[in-house]
C-alpha cells in the first residue's frame, strides 16, 4: 500500500449528480500529474439510494480500488425524501455519512453537508467518539446553503470539491479549466464562485491538524481518462466495426451508447432494436452482407442471444459479441460486478461450440483485445466474444493518448472480391463453394474464403442446417464430418496463430521463482497484482497470471505456470469457482494443486482480501478469511 | 466503382436462372401449396428485373424456410422465427440487394411475431412472405397461430380454444406500407402481387394462403376466392385506412366459414422507408456500407482523434 496516495470517496444519492462529479474531479488530478483509478456503487435506482465514487490517486500506477479510503465527501442523500410524504425514508439522508464510516482509514478526513442533514442525526452516530478513537478529522460544513447563496441547491458538489482542494492542499487550475469546459454563462460563473468561494472558507476559518494531502507526481505523456466500455467502443472503431445492434441493459449499454452517439457520425449504423434475438440476428445480417457487426448484452440479454450465436458458429458468419457480466442469477444485482457468467458464455447455444472468447482485464486490454475480437471473428469466420463485467465497463483510468495512435483496419477478413470469385471453386449450375473442401479452397487453417450477396459469381446457400459446399441441406455423413471437423478445428489454427503471431495475452506478475501461484481472469486481475506486490514486500515469494484467453484455452501458457508451482490459488468473483473448473476441463489435472478464493458479494476484490487468503493458504489453508470471501480447498484435501 | 457487379445488373433474365441445379425439384409434398410462393416468385423476379445474384431471400424454419434450397439466390435460411432481423439488417448494410424473407405462419406469426410488429412498424424497404398454412407443417400438424378456433391436433386434442391472430389487421396497426393476401391456388394474382411487393418501397407484407394436404386434410384448399378487387361485392379504397381495416377484418373473420377473399387491401406509397427516413436524418450512410469496406480510398476515423474528451 503507497502512504502517499489519496482515495477520495465522494457519497450521496444516485441522481445527485455524483458521477459527473467524480470524473471531472479525477481528470483534475490525472491533469495535476496523478495516475488515477475509480470505482463506482450504486444501486439500480435512478433517484435515491445510496451511491458512491472512489477515486483513488497516487503519483505510480494504480490498478485496483485499495483497501479502505481516506477522505469521505459525505453530500447527503437528496434524493432520500418521498416527495407525496414530505417524509423520509428512514434515516436515508444522512446514509452517505454513516455507510461509509466501516471502510475510513485511521486518520482519514470526513466532510459532509451540514446544510442537507441534521444535527440530531449526526449526534446520532457518535461520529465525535468515533473521530477520536480512529484519529478522523471532521469537517461539517453547509454545503446547501453555500450552493444556494451564490446559484442553485445542485452545486453543492461543487462546493464540496472546493472543500477537498481546500484540505489537500491542491490547486485550482485544473478544476477551473474542466469546469470551464463543460459549462458557460452563469452557470459557470456562480460555479466557479461557490468553488472559490468554499476553497477560502476551509483556508480562513478550519484549522488544519490533518497530515493527508493530495500526492504530487508528473506524466511525461497526455493522458486519457477513459473506461473499459470506452476503450471496447473505441477498438471496435479502429478495427472498421460499422454496425451495432442491441438492445438496453445494464452494465452492456454503456458500450451500446458510446457506439450509437458515434457510428452515424462515421458512416456507420447504430439499431435498437425489439430485443436481443433481434440484435444479435442482427448483427449477422449485416456481416452477411459485408459489414463489420457487433452486438452485445448482459447476462439475461446474451441468453437471448443463444440461438443466432449458434447460427453465426454454424453458417461461418463473423461477428463480434459483448458480455457485460453482472451479478445473477435471472435479474440478480443489476449493478453488481460478478465473473458468473463465464460457463454460459462459453457454452450457450446447442451442439458443440466453436467461438472464441476472450476476457481483457483493464483497459488497455480491453482495448486491444476488442481489436484482436474483429481479426480474429473474421478471419477465422467465427463469433468472438468480450466477456467484461459491471467493474470494467464502469471504472475509468489514466492511459498515455498516444497509446490510441494506431492504423485502422477495416479489412473483411477471408472474403473474396469478385476477382477472386472467378477463380474459386462453383458447381456444375455456377453456385460458389462458400463452404468447400480444404483441398479446393486451398486454406489450411480450416477456413473457407466468403462471398458477399450482390456480388458475381458467389451465390450460395447459408443455413443453420449441415450443409454441402454451396450450402445445400445435407445429411451425408461424410461430409458431416468434413464440415464439422473443419469448423471446429479452427480453434486450433486460432491458438496457433495466438501462440505464434501475437503477445501473450496472459499477463504474468511478482516473482518468477516463487512456488505459491495465483492464477485469476478477467477484471479481477487489478486486484490480484498489487495483492502480489505486497506478498512478496512482506517476505513471501508469490507470483501471478492473469488470463484473458478463455476459448481457446492457452494450454501451454497454463502448464507452464502450473507446472511451476507447488500450489495454485484461483481468484475469481463467483461462488462456484468457474474458471478452476475450465482449468481442470482444459487440461485434465492439477486438480490437487489449485485452491480457490472467491468472493460474489456484489463487491470486487480488495487486495488485501487476496494478500489475507492467500497468507492463509501459505500457512496451511486453516484460518477462515476475516472478509465476505470464500475459500475453496483443493480436490482431495 | 461497386464491388458489388451483380447489383443493378440490366440484361435479360432466364427463369430459369433461379432453378438450382443440385435439387432442382422440391421435396414438398405433392398439391403443396408452397410451390405456388416458389413459381410466382421465379415469375415476379426476371419481371422487375432482379437478377438471381442481386437478391438475397432469407428464411425462417419450416417446410415454407425450404423456399430458398430451391430457388437460386443469395439465400440465408436463418433459424425459426427469425429471417426479418436478419434480412432488414442485410439491407442495411447494403440497400442495394432485393431483400426478401419468408416463413411460415408460425414462424412469422408465431415465435418470430415480436419482429414481424417491429419490422412493420420501421417500414424496412424489403418483401416479407408468410406462407400461411394455418398449420406447423413441418413438426407435422399442430396448431398454430392462424388455425381456426377449435382447430383439433395432436397438441390440442381438444381443439384450440384461441381465435386465431388477424395476420393484416396486424400488419396494418404495426405499420406495414404494402399489406395484401394472395393464395397459391391463384397463380396470376400471386405473381402479380408479389411483383408489386418487390417494387415497394417500403415494408411489403403479403400473407400467402399455401394449402396443406398433408396435415391440413379437411380444411382447406382455398377455394373458391374471391379477389376483392375483382369482385362488384367489395368496394374499397386501398389507401384509406381505415377502409382497409374494416376490409381485413371482415376478410379474417370470413376465412375461417370458408370464403376465400384475397387481394391488396393496403397501399401507401407515401411514406418513407426506414432507411430512407434515416438518410435524411444522415443516421445512415448514403452509400452501402458494404462498398465501403471495398474501397481502397475510404478514410477510415480513428479513436484517437475522439480522445479530446478523455484528456
Ligand atoms: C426455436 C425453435 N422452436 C421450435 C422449432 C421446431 N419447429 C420447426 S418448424 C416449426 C413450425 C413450423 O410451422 P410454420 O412456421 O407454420 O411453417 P410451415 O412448416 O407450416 O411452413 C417448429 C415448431 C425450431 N426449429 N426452433
Ligand atoms: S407438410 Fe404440408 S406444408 Fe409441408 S410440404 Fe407437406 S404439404 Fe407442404
Ligand atoms: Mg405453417
Amino acid at each position: 500500500m503507497s502512504d502517499d496516495e489519496l482515495i477520495w470517496r465522494i457519497a450521496g444519492g444516485s441522481g445527485d449528480g455524483i458521477d459527473s462529479t467524480s470524473q471531472n474531479f479525477a481528470k483534475a488530478l490525472m491533469r495535476a500529474g496523478l495516475h488515477v483509478f475509480t470505482h463506482r456503487h450504486y444501486p439500480s435506482r435512478i433517484r435515491g439510494g445510496h451511491t458512491y465514487v472512489e477515486i483513488r490517486a497516487s503519483a505510480d500506477e494504480v490498478q485496483s480500488r485499495g483497501d479502505g479510503y481516506n477522505f469521505l465527501l459525505a453530500l447527503g442523500d437528496s434524493f432520500a425524501r418521498n416527495p407525496q410524504e414530505e417524509a423520509y425514508y428512514g434515516n436515508e439522508e444522512i446514509k452517505p455519512l454513516s455507510e461509509n464510516l466501516d471502510e475510513l482509514r485511521e486518520g482519514g478526513i470526513i466532510v459532509y453537508d451540514e446544510g442537507l442533514v441534521s444535527e440530531e442525526d449526526v449526534a446520532d452516530l457518535n461520529l465525535e467518539e468515533r473521530a477520536e478513537e480512529n484519529d478522523w478529522h471532521v469537517f461539517p460544513m453547509d454545503l446547501r446553503g453555500l450552493a444556494k447563496e451564490h446559484g442553485r441547491e445542485v452545486m453543492r458538489n461543487t462546493a464540496g470539491v472546493g472543500v477537498t482542494a481546500a484540505l489537500l492542499d491542491m490547486d485550482l487550475e485544473h478544476i477551473e479549466d474542466l469546469m470551464s469546459d463543460a459549462m458557460g454563462g452563469d452557470v459557470l460563473e456562480s460555479n466557479l464562485e461557490i468553488l472559490h468561494e468554499a476553497y477560502e472558507i476551509v483556508n480562513e476559518e478550519y484549522e488544519f491538524e490533518h497530515d493527508l494531502r493530495a500526492p504530487t507526481g508528473e506524466h511525461e505523456t497526455e493522458q486519457a481518462l477513459l473506461s473499459g466500455s470506452n476503450a471496447i467502443a473505441y477498438g471496435s472503431i479502429d478495427e472498421g466495426c460499422r454496425f451495432i445492434a442491441g438492445y438496453p441493459m445494464t452494465p452492456w449499454t454503456d458500450v451500446f451508447t458510446i457506439l450509437s452517439q458515434n457510428f452515424p457520425d462515421m458512416g456507420g449504423i447504430a439499431e435498437q432494436v425489439e430485443d436481443e434475438i433481434a440484435a444479435a440476428a442482427l448483427a449477422v445480417g449485416a456481416s452477411h452482407a459485408g459489414a463489420k457487426a457487433m452486438s452485445g448484452s448482459s447476462g439475461g440479454g446474451f441468453a437471448l442471444m443463444s440461438e443466432p450465436l449458434g447460427l453465426a458458429e454454424m453458417t461461418e458468419t463473423p461477428i463480434v459479441l459483448l458480455e457485460s457480466m453482472r451479478a445473477g442469477p435471472s435479474t440478480g444485482m443489476p449493478t453488481k460486478p460478478e465473473q458468473g457468467d463465464l460457463e454460459f458464455v462459453l457454452y450457450t447455444s446447442q451442439g458443440d461450440s466453436s467461438r472464441v472468447v476472450f476476457a481483457p482485464a483493464t483497459i488497455e486490454e480491453c482495448y486491444e483485445q476488442t481489436r484482436l475480437a474483429f481479426h480474429i471473428a473474421y478471419e477465422y469466420q467465427i463469433p468472438a466474444i468480450i466477456i467484461y463485467d459491471q467493474k470494467l465497463s464502469g471504472e475509468n483510468t489514466n492511459v498515455p493518448v498516444e497509446f490510441f495512435d494506431r492504423e485502422p483496419n477495416p479489412d473483411l477478413g477471408s472474403t473474396l472480391t469478385e476477382e477472386e470469385l472467378k477463380e474459386a471453386a462453383h458447381d456444375a449450375s455456377g453456385k460458389f463453394h462458400r463452404f468447400a473442401y480444404e483441398h479446393e479452397s486451398g486454406a489450411e487453417n480450416g477456413v473457407s474464403p466468403r462471398s458477399l450477396p450482390g456480388q458475381k459469381g458467389g451465390r450460395y446457400l447459408a443455413t443453420g442446417n449441415e450443409h454441402s459446399p454451396v450450402g445445400h441441406i445435407s445429411e451425408d455423413p461424410d461430409n458431416r464430418v468434413y464440415q464439422m471437423s473443419r469448423r471446429i478445428q479452427k480453434l486450433d489454427h486460432i491458438r496457433e496463430e495466438l501462440d505464434e503471431e501475437h503477445d501473450s495475452n496472459q499477463t504474468y506478475f511478482g516473482d518468477e521463482s516463487a512456488d505459491f501461484g495465483i492464477i485469476t481472469w478477467g477484471s479481477s486481475q487489478g486486484a490480484v497484482a498489487e495483492a502480489v506486490d505486497r506478498l512478496n514486500e512482506n517476505g513471501h515469494s508469490v507470483k501471478a497470471v492473469g488470463v484473458s484467453d478463455m476459448m481457446p484455452f492457452p494450454e501451454t501458457e497454463m502448464v507452464e505456470f502450473l507446472e511451476s508451482v507447488d500450489e495454485a490459488m484461483v481468484v475469481e468473483m463467483n461462488a462456484t469457482a468457474q474458471f478452476r473448473g475450465l482449468i481442470q476441463k482444459e487440461l485434465g489435472r492439477y486438480g490437487e494443486k489449485m485452491t480457490s478464493l472467491l468472493k460474489y458479494n456484489g463487491n470486487p476484490f480488495e487486495p488485501a482480501e487476496v494478500v489475507e487468503s492467500a497468507e492463509i493458504n501459505l500457512n496451511g489453508g486453516e484460518e477462515e478469511p476475516s472478509a465476505q470471501v470464500h475459500i475453496e480447498p483443493a480436490a482431495g484435501d | 466503382m461497386s464491388a458489388f457487379n451483380a447489383i443493378g445488373d440490366e440484361r435479360e433474365i432466364d427463369r430459369e436462372e433461379y432453378t438450382p441445379g443440385v435439387e432442382p425439384q422440391p421435396t414438398w409434398c405433392p398439391g403443396c401449396g408452397d410451390f405456388g410462393v416458389l413459381k410466382s416468385l421465379k415469375q415476379a423476379l426476371p419481371e422487375v428485373g432482379r437478377t438471381p445474384e442481386e437478391t438475397l431471400v432469407c428464411t425462417g424454419i419450416g417446410c415454407s424456410g425450404k423456399l430458398n434450397s430451391y430457388l437460386d439466390t443469395y439465400g440465408f435460411h436463418t433459424i425459426h422465427g427469425r429471417s426479418l432481423p436478419v434480412a432488414r439488417a442485410a439491407k442495411l448494410a447494403n440497400d442495394g440487394l432485393e431483400v426478401i424473407a419468408a416463413g411460415g405462419d408460425g414462424d412469422g406469426y408465431g415465435i418470430g411475431g415480436n419482429h414481424f410488429i417491429h419490422t412493420a412498424r420501421e417500414n424496412h424497404d424489403m418483401t416479407y412472405i408468410v406462407f400461411n398454412n394455418e398449420i406447423f407443417g413441418l413438426t407435422k400438424g399442430q396448431t398454430s397461430p392462424t388455425s381456426p378456433k377449435g382447430h383439433k391436433s395432436k397438441t390440442q386434442p381438444g381443439g384450440t380454444a384461441k381465435t386465431p391472430i388477424r395476420p393484416l389487421s396486424m400488419s396494418l396497426t404495426s405499420g406495414a406500407t404494402y399489406i395484401a393476401r394472395t393464395a397459391a391456388v391463384n397463380p396470376n394474382q400471386a405473381k402479380e402481387i408479389i411483383a408489386e411487393a418487390i417494387e415497394h418501397d417500403g415494408f411489403a407484407h403479403v400473407d400467402f394462403l399455401t394449402q396443406c394436404p398433408t396435415w391440413n386434410k379437411d380444411a382447406r384448399q382455398y377455394v373458391p376466392y374471391i379477389d376483392v378487387q375483382e369482385s362488384d361485392d367489395y368496394d374499397f379504397d386501398v389507401t384509406d385506412r381505415g377502409e382497409a381495416a374494416q376490409m381485413m377484418h371482415e376478410t379474417e373473420d370470413v376465412l375461417n366459414e370458408g370464403t376465400v377473399l384475397t387481394g391488396r387491401y393496403y397501399v401507401d406509397d407515401e411514406s418513407p422507408s426506414y432507411q430512407q427516413e434515416k438518410k435524411d436524418l444522415g443516421r445512415v450512410p448514403q452509400e452501402p456500407l458494404a462498398e465501403r469496406y471495398f474501397d481502397d480510398d475510404a478514410e477510415w476515423e480513428r479513436s484517437y482523434d475522439l480522445l479530446e474528451r478523455h484528456t
